[in-house]
């Protein structure tokens, strides 16, 4: 039974909900309006929601001339996302793992080995010096995949107690006396049982991975043919001529220049970058909202 | 986390049980070396902040200089503006997006199923999305020749166009915009599961003696709620001495006009290695934060392990 006032708090909530769902959604919307604009229609009129003229030439001029380029790019963030969640989560279940083994000599100190890296932080100078004089990761791929990204306390952390709740002692214990060891336990016992935790941490690694640009702006300092998309992204914000100069010789540049419609490939570069998250969204969703209440109390 | 070790009861050390647990630990040796490799190595190179550094002597053989460093930072006004913006756009993202989260969260657990599923994805999508993009968007939008507010808002206000990446006043609105944009479809999902969990036969009774809409919030919702907030605030206070480098950072564009506004300790740290090549300075810096961000941390979780066991790290 609905009163009055169930019906005007329902109309008011729905009114409040429509309008916040329209403003997350409508700077994406400007953005990829924009980059379906005619190049002097923008320039004309600015960003515009509503274009006084259509035109894919921004697109088409990207895969024209510098298709290899953002192909590329796209390659590194594909591979360093894959490979970086595999790797992120390999570690962190192992780790977790080991701690959640009650019994185990020395897990105390292990654990606050562990826990104190998320009190205490060297910060940046202190680890940029290390990565880069110690183990020279400079300019190689390592500098995108490794440093901060890897693994962290946090998570590793919220599967360990995730194995201690969700996986009973007793049943390890009784594939042990049967015989199995620690490497068959953990794959065919603890990490089965304990799906919800690993996909969660699956996917957070996977999207910070394809997100970070700060690792690869910080380490590629000359192999710019090892930007991911996001630091291609971010070097054309600077400046457009950065598609340019890896394609084209430098007396084509200047003249390559005049014709880039530099307003509309902006946005058609940024539709290009977000694009995977758009079409991956809805299937992660559901996992995404679960994710956030498994871990979002701690974090 | 004491409880548990407690109880785990002291065993001696032999080399039977030693070789029981073998698999594991090696099982996590790659974890530890990695910690050991991003948290543990670094730390000696926090001694850079007492010295001079001399990249030819290297960390070790720079000569130390004691607190000269500190004592230039904060003879500049950087470490008051940087210091400055930090807590107090820490503290208004606290705010705002607690705020925000725990209405939303309020709304949205009154109405069904489908279409609330649809609002709750469409405020999340911008969690999912890099800062160089928002960067982007925010471009679009406040870009001084083609974005859209210089070109069709403040035109139809009848207003000049402004002159949005040189001028810090605006920034501390935008970047609180953003920062609420981005994250309150995020914060309101802990709050609308904290919500979600509670007894409902609280708001049943309160119907049947007649309370509102409003009363039942007022009455019912918020105090429950009070825990969950009171949590979420202190672990949020415990990093207010951090700040989000690619929000400080990507979205004002690095505009130096902008510093007054934007310059955050994070930020700073940066220039100061990467851009300036002052690595002492830097350095110093980064000690600064490390030091009260660790003070700060600790005492958040001391507090809020008196209150709730369970939350606390530990």
């Amino acid at each position: 039974m609905k009163t009055r006032e169930d019906k005007i708090y329902n109309f008011f909530g729905h009114l409040v909900m429509v309008v916040l769902t329209l403003l997350a959604v409508v700077p994406i919307l400007l953005m990829f309006i924009s980059s379906l604009t005619d190049n002097d229609a923008l320039v004309k009129n600015g960003y515009s929601f509503f274009p006084e003229k259509w035109s894919v030439y921004a697109y088409e001029w990207i895969f024209a001339s510098n298709s290899a380029t953002i192909l590329r790019a796209y390659g590194i963030s594909i591979v360093l996302t894959v490979l970086g969640t595999v790797l992120s989560l390999l570690i962190t279940m192992c780790l977790a793992y080991g701690l959640s083994k009650k019994e185990l000599p020395g897990r105390g100190v292990l654990t606050f080995l562990v826990f104190f890296t998320m009190l205490f932080n060297g910060g940046l100078v202190p680890t940029y010096i290390n990565y880069t004089n110690v183990f020279h990761i400079k300019d190689t791929f390592w500098g995108l995949l490794v440093p901060g990204l890897l693994m962290n306390a946090f998570n590793v952390l919220l599967m360990k107690s995730y194995f201690v709740t969700g996986v009973p002692g007793e049943i390890m214990e009784a594939a042990y006396i049967d015989g199995a060891d620690e490497f068959k336990i953990m794959w065919k016992i603890a990490i089965p049982l304990s799906k919800p935790i690993i996909a969660t941490v699956a996917m957070f690694a996977a999207i910070a991975y394809w997100n970070d640009w700060n690792n690869g702006y910080i380490y590629l300092v000359k192999r710019t043919d090892l930007f991911s998309i996001q630091n291609l992204l971010n070097r054309l914000m600077q400046s457009i001529q950065a598609l340019t100069q890896n394609t084209s010789g430098l007396s084509q540049a200047g003249e390559g220049l005049a014709k880039i419609p530099s307003s509309t490939v902006r946005m058609a570069m940024a539709a290009i970058g977000i694009l995977p998250i758009m079409v991956i969204y809805p299937f992660i969703q559901k996992n995404f909202v679960k994710g956030i209440t498994l871990g979002g109390v701690k974090g | 986390m004491a409880k548990t070790l407690a109880a785990a009861p002291k065993k001696k050390m032999t080399w039977k049980r030693f070789k029981r647990f073998l698999p594991i630990y090696a099982l996590m040796l790659p974890g530890l070396i990695y910690l050991f490799i991003n948290n543990y190595m670094p730390l000696p190179g926090l001694m850079i902040a007492f010295k001079k550094y001399n990249a030819g002597k290297g960390i070790y053989g720079s000569d130390w200089v004691g607190f000269k460093n500190f004592e230039y930072l904060f003879t500049t006004d950087d470490a008051w503006v940087i210091t400055r913006n930090t807590i107090a756009y820490n503290l208004a993202f606290i705010v705002v997006n607690t705020v925000l989260a725990i209405a939303v969260a309020i709304i949205l657990s009154e109405l069904d199923g489908k279409i609330k599923k649809l609002y709750q994805s469409a405020i999340l999508l911008p969690n999912l999305i890099s800062t160089v993009i928002i960067g982007y968007l925010v471009f679009a939008f406040f870009s001084v020749e083609n974005g859209f507010i210089n070109n069709t808002i403040l035109p139809l206000l009848g207003k000049e166009a402004v002159g949005w990446y040189s001028e810090a006043k605006y920034w501390p609105f935008i970047l609180i915009f953003v920062s609420a944009w981005r994250s309150v479809g995020y914060n309101c999902i802990i709050y609308l599961a904290t919500l979600m969990g509670f007894d409902k036969s609280f708001y049943e009774s309160a119907k049947i003696d007649g309370a509102t809409r409003w009363q039942q919030i007022q009455y019912i919702t918020l105090p429950l709620l009070k825990p969950t907030v009171i949590m979420l605030t202190l672990m949020a206070i415990g990093r207010i001495f951090y700040s989000d480098f690619g929000l400080f950072y990507q979205v004002p564009m690095n505009q130096g006009a902008l510093y007054a506004t934007t310059n955050t300790i994070d930020t700073y740290v940066y220039r100061g290695l990467l851009q300036m090549g002052n690595i002492s300075m830097s350095a110093a810096a980064g000690v600064y934060q490390s030091f009260i961000g660790f003070i700060l941390v600790l005492g958040a979780n001391l507090i809020v392990r008196k209150i709730d066991r369970d939350s606390a790290l530990i």
